[in-house]
């Protein structure tokens, strides 16, 4: 199940898929942000932004994207940075604090328990 | 590897109305039944990513040339839940290793919970991931994949793992839908009764 993806590959094709950045930009994008689409590709798009812009016709959280794309967590948040910035997408963060000691308030884990019931 | 020649494996889209995505990992040495557990109650069939951290080069060869620079890849499985029409659980499985703690803040940060899934015949595996979970201050209960009849009891467990009291400690098949269904649900009720504690107390102290 553990893949080698990015050891066994030619780093400059990550290089090149981000225009040489390693970082993202001040946008947060979590593991479970939420994207949409809010256009179609247009011809002559990075490939990597045409197959994130057709994936996410339907929500889609970053980490399924990564998975999809075959590319590491980071680099799908940086492709996305590039996309936000320009109005192609929308992004949904998720609403749990990012502290581990603020633990969500009890309606929201009630929701979540609910859901979990219905199984 | 060629981003043009496979399209994503298809699989059920999110409603239009999901906006909220939820996070609960499920931490666990090797071969004990993580990506099982994902399978059993996920809505779809478990993916498979990773995540990469650079280091700065670390030293200069004998040429004087930069070395390449030192990456650590974690790789893990998620599933997902949808738990109505606007929330979404990513149920994640995460190997305990050591490097992979390294990712913790920037993957796991806004987790909710943690599921740490022991093998009773190797309990020492789950040693290091209660405690960087306690370093995490994350919140965490253990369920003992049950592949027979067990030698021991879970009080035995939690004394083996050094358990504070409060921390939930059950049995579970990993391959059963409603075990892992039951197992998510005493993560859910342990983080409600948490919540409601803390509450009071905040209560108390205004």
């Amino acid at each position: 199940m553990i893949r080698r993806l990015v050891d066994s590959e030619d780093p400059d094709r990550l290089y090149t898929v981000t225009g040489g950045r390693s970082r993202a930009g001040d946008t947060a994008f979590d593991l479970v942000t939420l994207v949409t689409s809010r256009s179609e590709p247009t011809p002559g798009m990075q490939s990597e932004h045409v197959r994130i812009l057709r994936v996410c016709r339907a929500p889609t959280a970053v980490v399924e994207l990564s998975a999809d794309l075959k590319l590491p967590v980071s680099i799908v948040k940086i492709l996305l940075s590039d996309l936000l910035e320009r109005g192609r997408i929308s992004a949904r963060h998720p609403s749990t604090p990012n502290d581990p000691s603020q633990l969500p308030d009890p309606a929201f884990l009630k929701q979540v328990l609910v859901g979990l019931q219905k199984l | 590897m060629d981003s043009r020649s496979s399209e994503p494996a298809a699989r059920p889209p999110l409603q239009t109305t999901a906006r909220d995505g939820v996070k609960i990992v499920i931490v666990g040495g090797f071969g004990v039944g993580k990506t099982t557990m994902v399978r059993s109650v996920s809505e779809i069939r478990p993916l498979s990513t990773e995540e990469v951290m650079t280091e700065a080069g670390v030293g200069i060869d004998d040429n004087g040339d930069v070395l390449e620079k030192n990456t650590t890849t974690v790789a893990f499985d998620f599933g997902r839940i949808s738990l109505d029409a606007e929330m979404v659980l990513y149920l994640f499985g995460a190997p305990g290793q050591e490097r992979f703690w390294f990712l913790w803040e920037r993957l796991f940060a806004g987790t909710l919970g943690a599921v740490v899934l022991v093998d009773t015949r190797r309990v020492a595996d789950s040693w290091y991931a209660i405690d960087r979970l306690e370093h995490h201050r994350m919140p965490f209960i253990v369920a003992r994949n049950n592949f027979g009849s067990p030698e021991h009891s879970l009080e035995d467990l939690r004394e083996a793992l050094s358990l504070s009291p409060n921390v939930p400690v059950i049995d579970c098949d990993a391959r059963a839908r409603s075990s892992s269904k039951d197992v998510l649900i005493t993560l859910v009720r342990h983080l409600c009764e948490l919540s409601a504690a803390r509450e009071e107390r905040e209560a108390e102290a205004s």
